[in-house]
Formats: structure tokens, sequence, C-alpha cells
């Protein structure tokens, strides 16, 4: 019964719409950002190399290059704020943790794009059926 | 000075409006019933009792039963006496978690989780010995306990191992971050004594007052960070200032 309370707690928080992104995509996090009074928003632009936890404490990692050195970002899903995920490119990959791009540098760093149409053609004969 | 029985239910985390994720303690704070009060001319002294977490009326002893039934109340696990009770309240009335408001401060009283025998590493923190440079069974040692032939004697209070938690521990200046009031929920900021399922005392913070100033301060929470334009603005407005002070 404990549980099941906390349970309902945590689960008012969670966002109203799930960020729709999945791992190896390249994304832009809108996160905002107060400074003194003002409210801004900050992107952070990278790839998803993984998802971690469950709930109210599950995390999303974004890596990408800056001025030569690799940075990585930990959000929180359901932090108020971040505003927004966009994902500018889907990546097609065969893991959940992309943690091997870390020792890998240029080209062999990046994800083989995923094919124009074939998202589509997945759900079309579901939708046949 | 007000305060409430309730059961501690577990920990787990809230965003508050500036989207820091605060940990918080969620205590079942109600229904309390009011079973007696107390005043001057009564007893000497003003009190109310509170009862908290209904039960079977064949599973409590004759003399509580006695008491409860005399003052018409409904049988209860757990009973407190509350001094100065700011709230006007009679028998029979029931209180819950909104006696306190959101931002308030309180104090916690629990049961720690018992430990049972401890050694001194873990019971008052001792440093034990070294991990290496030869050291042979000397690892979670207390070292020395004494002098020489003056005292003699062991000091008294020495710490050293013993049995350690389920003692009645106070956790000071909570705040209140939640309070629910359709579900009797309090939901406290960090955390308080005793495991889960635990019988708790949640009352008024005895040295932060409400609306004291310190209160408000604490409450007011974290300055937000000015941004670099700020900042610099700040640095030319006491730059004249410093300098009228070096002539």
């Amino acid at each position: 019964m404990n549980q099941a309370i906390l349970d309902k707690i945590e689960s008012e928080q969670y966002r109203k719409e799930p960020l729709a992104f999945a791992v190896g995509d390249s994304v832009k996090v809108h996160t905002k950002v107060v400074e003194g009074d003002k409210e801004r928003i900050q992107i952070f632009s990278g790839l998803v190399i993984g998802r971690r936890g469950h709930g109210l404490n599950s995390t999303f990692t974004v890596r990408r290059i800056s001025y030569g050195e690799g940075v990585e970002r930990i959000f929180p899903i359901h932090s108020p704020r971040i505003d927004k995920v966009e994902v500018e490119r889907k990546g097609s990959v065969r893991r959940a943790k992309l943690t091997y791009l870390r020792d890998r540098l240029g080209k062999s760093a990046t994800l083989v794009k995923e094919k124009e149409g074939r998202s589509e053609a997945k759900a079309a004969p579901a939708a046949a059926k | 000075m007000l305060g409430l029985l309730g059961k501690k239910l577990g920990q787990t985390s809230v965003y508050d409006s500036h989207g820091n994720l605060i940990p918080v303690t969620v205590v079942l704070a109600g229904p309390n019933r009011v079973i007696q009060t107390k005043t001057q001319a009564s007893d000497g002294y003003n009190a109310v009792q509170l009862g908290f977490d209904d039960q079977k009326e064949q599973r409590l002893t004759k003399a509580v039963l006695g008491h409860i039934k005399k003052h018409g109340a409904v049988a209860v696990k757990r009973i407190r006496e509350f001094r100065d009770f700011s709230l006007p309240v009679k028998p029979g009335d029931i209180v819950g978690p909104n006696i306190f408001a959101v931002g308030d401060f309180v104090d916690a009283i629990g049961v720690t989780k018992g430990r049972g025998f401890e050694g001194v590493m873990k019971r008052h923190n001792f440093r034990g010995g070294d991990a290496s440079h030869g050291a042979k069974g000397w690892r979670r040692r207390s070292g020395a306990i004494g002098q020489r032939l003056f005292p003699g004697t062991v000091m008294r209070g020495m710490k050293m191992p013993g049995h350690m938690g389920q003692v009645t521990r106070t956790t000071q200046n909570l705040q209140i971050i939640q309070v629910r009031e359709t579900e009797n929920l309090l939901l406290i900021k960090g955390a308080i004594p005793g495991s889960n399922n635990d019988y708790v005392v949640i009352r008024e913070s005895k040295k932060l007052r409400k609306g004291s100033e310190r209160a408000q301060r604490r409450a007011a929470g974290p300055v937000p960070a000015k941004s670099a334009k700020e900042k610099a603005a700040a640095k030319v407005a006491a730059k004249p200032a410093a300098d009228a002070k070096k002539k």
C-alpha cells in the first residue's frame, strides 16, 4: 500500500507528453535556464547514447564533440526544465547503450542513417493486417 | 505547540516550481483523533491528547481502553500529548496534515533503526587502523582508551562498541514541501528517523519558529544564480565604492 502511494506521487510528476526519441538518434535538447529573473532556452545537441532508470528517476545521456573534446550530459527525462527534445536524425543501432562510441573518433563515430521509409515500411504490413 | 502523530511511508522525490528535485519523506499524518483536552483549571497545564491509527477495541489493554472510553473516543493504537496546542480543538475532533502549511518548518521524532551490537567505526565514526604498511589485525579497532597510572581509570563516557540504534531521535528544522489533505499525507524535505511503517511525531519546529526571520530566509531557498551581465554590473557598481575607500 505504501508503494502505491509513493508511485502515485511520482507518477503525478511524469511528463504529460512523453519525449519521443530513441537511442542512436541525433537530438537537440531544449533546456530552460534561469538567469537572475529571466528564463531562456539553451540547446544541447548531440547523440543519445543511452537511457537508464525507470519512473521519475529515468535519465538519458547525450554525447557531442565540442571543440574536439567529447562532452556528455545526462538529463532527467521528467525534469520540467527540459522544454522539448527535437529529433534531428534517426539512427539505426543494435545496442541499448552506445558507450563504444567513446573510443571512436571522426567518421567511425557516425551512425548509419536510417533508410528512408523504413519505419513506414515496417508499419505498413501491420496496418494491412 | 502544534503536532501530529503519523506513520513514515517511505522516501521519494518531487520537483519544485524551479525544477529542482527535492528529496522528501512521505508521512501518513491523519486522521488524528482528539481524545482529551487538558486545561490549566482541570489539570494544571494546557495540552491536547491525540490518537492515531484506529484499532479494534479488543486489541487494546483495558487501561487504555478505559481512558479512551471515558472521553468517548475511538480506539487507537497510539496516543500522545502535545502541550499548548495552538488550535482550538475539543474531544472528538479530527485533525490532519492541514494544520501545517507548505513552507513551514517541523521537527520529526522517531525511533531510529536498530543496528544491534556495533563496533566503534560504525557507531562512533572512528577511523580504525591502517589497511596497509604492515598492519595486521588492527583494521577496525579503537586504539588506546586511557592514559597511565594517572588517572589509572577509563574515563566515563568513553566511546566503545555497543548497541547502536533503536533510540528516540529528533531531526530538527525540516521543511514541509506538500500537504495532501484528502490523502492525509505530508511530504517533508529530507530524511526522518526510523524505518518505513514506523510511527513518528511531526511537530512545529522548536528552533525555526513560524514567521521568524530565520525561517522565512530558509523558506525562500537559495538565491538564484546571477547572469554574467548582472555580475559585471555589480562589479562596476562595487568598484567606485572600493576606490572611495582607498582614498
